[in-house]
């Protein structure tokens, strides 16, 4: 079973959502987190099988879909996808346990499990084209949770998020397609295969073509500035479960893709950009968080805030060494679990007072004491206190980029601190002071259904935030090898000497491996 | 006195004519039956000419053994031309003409399937596009053309409704503008080539290197003005929406699809050796004629309230689309082009079929046309399956993977990437992402907003179980186009690379 245990994570949620269709209404939430839990197990059991020690693909399956144009269905993971699909099943898990939506909940929970279907997908899959089909896949469930559940707005930030990521994805194929015909030209023979990809040395202007119609793909997904627009509109209308899968999963699709396609396909190009791009992501630090600081409604805030996380993702990413790269990667996750909590404790206040203005809360840690403890430690989290989850990753971001420029990193870092000020005050607004609006002191605490969401949130944000190594390290063996193949394709002398060898540094085992 | 002449029945090769033969002698058949005992009904026309179909279907597959052992197969003093593509294009056209021909076994009955004569007529359409596509003499596509497009014009008369009458006599005085420009260009090459074959006129104007340049350009240009009516390039369009809108929505799916494809191997056959001499002017004229096309009438589709004109729009964008693959020229993008029509046959006439089996005798109260947007506004709370395989159609048009369409999007846009055709790449992308919001118009009305009350009643009102078939077979080729990709494609590729397009 094991040889095709990324096939049945795919298509299992997807069977189930079709057999779902059947299931009478008022049992369908049961059956929604039985087969969501069964989903995490079997991902779980993805992690016990998997090897830490190796660095290369595991569980790979392949099977020919069109072999007449070099599309095969190929998957495989490794330590950097590994815990990406974990994170994956469960937030759906978590997602329909705590649900509190109660129109139409059926057609909600059908549409979530198709949803971790393409989730799976995207991040097992090794052809480029298999991606992009769970890429596409992903936008239909989303618009249909946005645009059904969402608020007075819905339709339209259902659409504008539909038809940014569509228009960025097809410049992105049209992308996958010159990649295909360059494999095509070199060896005769048509491959969409990102592992036969790697082999690949393309000429530096090529490079840097394509890498910028990937980017555009990706840019718009994580969102990078200035393409995040559709974003605040999006999470602004989304219902609280659209939100938190948006911000903890999907948004981590455009990252990941830098990982697994832009740094490994275009080392040169990635050494060339990495300046600009480092300076968009800093720009979206220090913008999203003054923004974020402006607005008035908790949601936004909670938004904009993990959109100028997203940044130290990226910046992350484009230190191209191993102590950035790994992360980045970790700063995913932990972006996952913390910005994910975060909604879902908006949703919370959200479902009792149906409002997310700030001005209308005011000491509710006297109210609702749990409920405040939890943000605090979330918000903490956010903020990147240390000994909690977002540390570390932002950390070795910075860590990471530092070695590229140190000046760069003064600004990124500083900004991070005072990204902090936004956080704090909206907590302030919230919780302290007096309770000043009548209504907020009949407000009930969280109650059992929401702590089985937040709980196991918690826990991890403050075990991975003590104690990393069972994540960071797998993570790190696979990113190893990614910087190396970097540094082995690497054609001009500046690329060779941002991105280092690592086969000096004793690990010499780790590239074998690799090849 | 004259010699008489010669002829053995060998040479002639009569069993080229086959395929047509046997839609010719249904029609016929249809008539004598219809002498001999009236009043049938219209389940017993359905049925005959369903038959008719498959024979002529099973032809076509034994032409098809027979080209991929011997190769071509002449006839007729090499009037007729069997090759690959004909035979491809033939089969699209009758598997198109099978999946079509059972809508007419609606649950309301409408005027036009009480008659015999439209059954007959059907057959004699099909007949004519086959011989259109099977030769590469003119005059014969001239006939071939001229047959079916008139038995096209009575079909689309008989449904019966002022607009449909406006829409035949429409359609009629423009394609007779068309069939005189089509005249007027194959006179042109004629003068200058001294023959109506393609390929003969295609030697001549090699040998003498263009020198008659001048004349070239003026066949050429009336020639393409022929074909951008037929295949409603822009802008020689304006006629579809108002055609496709007076039609019935079955016919108007049919429309779009089945002269189309006819067109298409008519058109490769004319432009492909002229692009490939290296007459710039005319790449220049295709690769404007396309983008426009492709622009222009997504652009016009946006803004259209009523979902059959959409979707005419939507159906031109998609011929410029494909129009593409004549530009290109490659083996890759005609056998993408043949690829991109057999999967948009289905989801097309899936998604024409869905209107179909939604149409109400008389027009909504306050609507002014059949198939408004408000029409389908919270189709899923009322009618979940049929809205679902409505999203499921406009998905695949909109070129979302895993459905059909896609993959003929991606393989076109694959062969403009490996000719080097950057831009247009680029263009037919992106027109990808402009057609996104139109089919996800409908989509946020099936799925997001609220139903209108009093208008549950006319959902389905036009279903039976033929129908429902028709719209199940669309969506199982939709949904599992992905494993039919490429053993079709390696099928077209044969065909098309042997026919030395």
């Amino acid at each position: 079973m094991l040889d095709h245990i990324l096939s049945i994570l795919i298509f299992f949620p997807a069977l189930a959502a079709m057999l779902g269709f059947v299931v009478a209404k008022d049992s369908i939430r049961a059956y929604g987190i039985t087969v969501a839990a069964i989903e995490f197990v079997l991902s779980l059991w993805l992690w016990y099988a998997y090897d830490p020690m190796s660095s290369g693909m595991q569980f790979m399956e392949s099977a020919p879909l069109i072999p007449a144009f070099g599309i095969n269905y190929l998957l495989g993971i490794d330590g950097i996808s590994l815990f990406i699909v974990i994170l994956s099943t469960f937030f759906t898990l978590i997602g329909i346990a705590s649900l509190t939506e109660t129109r139409r909940v059926k057609d909600m929970i059908i549409t979530l499990l198709f949803l971790e279907m393409t989730m799976v997908g995207v991040f097992a899959a090794l052809d480029a084209i298999v991606f992009y089909v769970f890429w596409e896949l992903s936008l239909v469930p989303m618009l249909y949770i946005i645009g059904a559940w969402g608020g007075p707005l819905r339709i339209y930030a259902s659409v504008k998020f539909f038809l940014y990521t569509f228009t960025g994805s097809l410049v992105m194929l049209v992308g996958m397609l010159f990649m295909a015909y360059f494999y095509y030209q070199a060896t005769g023979m048509w491959s969409f295969s990102i592992l036969e990809w790697y082999r690949l040395i393309l000429p530096e202007n090529f490079q840097l073509w394509l890498f910028a119609a990937f980017f555009l793909g990706f840019a718009i997904k994580v969102p990078m500035f200035p393409f995040h627009t559709w974003l605040p509109y999006a999470h602004g209308q989304a219902p609280t479960i659209g939100s938190v899968i948006l911000a903890a999963i999907l948004l981590k699709m455009g990252t990941y893709a830098f990982v697994r396609f832009s740094l490994p396909l275009f080392p040169d190009a990635s050494v060339f950009f990495m300046f600009p791009i480092a300076a968009i992501a800093i720009i979206m630090i220090i913008y999203t968080a003054m923004v974020a600081y402006a607005q008035e409604d908790i949601k936004q805030v909670v938004a904009y805030s993990s959109v100028s996380h997203m940044g130290v993702i990226i910046l992350g990413t484009f230190a191209l060494n191993v102590e950035g790269v790994s992360g980045s990667v970790f700063l995913m996750l932990a972006h996952g679990v913390v910005s994910g909590a975060l909604f879902l404790l908006v949703g919370v206040i959200y479902d009792r007072r149906h409002t997310k203005l700030m001005s209308e809360f005011g000491g509710l840690a006297s109210v609702m004491p749990r409920y405040a403890t939890i943000f605090g430690i979330m918000m903490m989290a956010s903020v990147g206190l240390p000994l909690t989850i977002n540390f570390v990753g932002e950390f070795l971001s910075l860590l990471g980029f530092y070695k590229q420029s140190h000046t760069y990193t003064l600004i990124a870092g500083t900004a991070i601190i005072v990204g902090a000020i936004y956080m704090l005050a909206a907590y302030k607004k919230m919780f302290f002071g007096n309770v000043t609006n009548e209504e907020n002191k009949k407000l009930k605490d969280v109650n059992k259904t929401e702590l089985i969401g937040l709980v196991p949130l918690v826990i991890l944000a403050i075990w991975l935030g003590v104690y990393p190594k069972p994540v960071l390290e797998p993570i790190n063996n696979s990113v190893e090898s990614v910087i190396q193949l970097m540094h082995d394709k690497a054609q001009s002398s500046e690329a060779k000497a941002r991105i280092p060898n690592l086969s000096d540094a004793g690990a010499m085992k780790l590239h074998q491996e690799a090849h | 006195m004259l010699e008489p002449i010669n002829v053995s029945m060998a040479s002639l090769n009569v069993a080229t004519l086959a395929p047509m033969l046997i839609a010719i002698i249904g029609a016929l058949a249809i008539l004598v039956i219809d002498l001999a005992k009236e009043g049938l009904h219209k389940s017993f026309y359905v049925m005959v000419a369903l038959l008719f179909l498959l024979l002529d279907l099973g032809t076509l597959v034994e032409f098809g053994g027979v080209f991929l052992k011997n190769g071509t197969v002449l006839g007729f003093f090499d009037v007729m031309l069997m090759d690959g593509i004909a035979i491809l294009s033939q089969i699209i056209i009758v598997a198109g003409s099978m999946l079509f021909i059972p809508l007419a076994l609606t649950s309301k009955r409408f005027h036009e399937y009480n008659y015999p004569e439209y059954f007959a007529l059907f057959l004699f359409m099909i007949a004519g596009f086959q011989f259109m596509v099977a030769t590469d003499n003119l005059i014969l596509v001239f006939v071939g053309l001229e047959t079916a497009s008139l038995a096209l014009y009575t079909l689309i008369a008989l449904h019966n409704r002022s607009k449909s009458f406006e829409a035949a006599v429409k359609y009629f005085t423009m394609g007779a503008l068309a069939a005189g420009f089509y005249a007027f260009g194959s006179m042109v090459l004629y003068a200058i080539s001294g023959s109506v074959e393609i390929n003969q006129i295609a030697t001549v104007l090699a040998e003498d290197h263009y020198s008659n340049i001048g004349f070239v350009l003026v066949g050429v240009v009336f020639m393409i003005a022929a074909f951008g009516f037929k295949l409603s390039m822009v802008p020689f369009h304006t006629w579809t929406p108002d055609v496709y809108e007076g039609s019935s929505a079955a016919l108007a799916g049919y429309m779009s699809i089945v002269p189309k494809i006819a067109a298409f191997v008519v058109a490769m056959r004319l432009f492909e050796f002229l692009v490939h001499s290296g007459v710039v002017w005319l790449q220049v004229i295709l690769y404007i004629g396309v983008v426009i096309t492709m622009t222009a009438s997504n652009i016009w589709a946006l803004v259209q309230t009523d979902v059959k004109r959409m979707l005419a729009y939507s159906s031109i964008s998609h011929a410029g689309f494909v129009m593409a693959a004549i530009l290109i020229g490659t083996t890759q993008a005609n056998s993408g082009l043949f690829l991109y029509w057999a999967l948009f046959s289905f989801t097309n006439l899936g998604a024409f079929t869905m209107l179909w089996v939604n149409r109400q005798k008389n027009l909504l109260p306050g609507q002014s046309s059949d198939h408004p947007y408000e029409k389908f506004s919270g189709m899923i709370k009322t009618m979940p399956m049929a809205a679902l395989m409505m999203a499921l159609f406009m998905l695949s048009l909109a070129g979302i993977p895993p459905f059909g369409l896609f993959w003929g999007k991606m393989y076109m846009i694959g062969s403009a990437v490996s000719a080097g055709y950057t831009v247009l790449a680029l263009i037919m992308a992106l027109n990808s992402a402009i057609a996104g919001y139109y089919y996800l118009k409908l989509i946020i009305f099936m799925f997001m907003k609220e139903p209108m009350v009093g208008y549950e009643k006319y959902y389905l009102m036009n279903a039976s179980l033929s129908l429902k078939t028709i719209i199940g077979i669309a969506a199982v080729g939709t949904i599992f186009a992905v494993f039919a990709v490429n053993p079709l494609l390696e099928v077209i590729t044969r065909f098309v690379y042997n026919s030395g397009y």
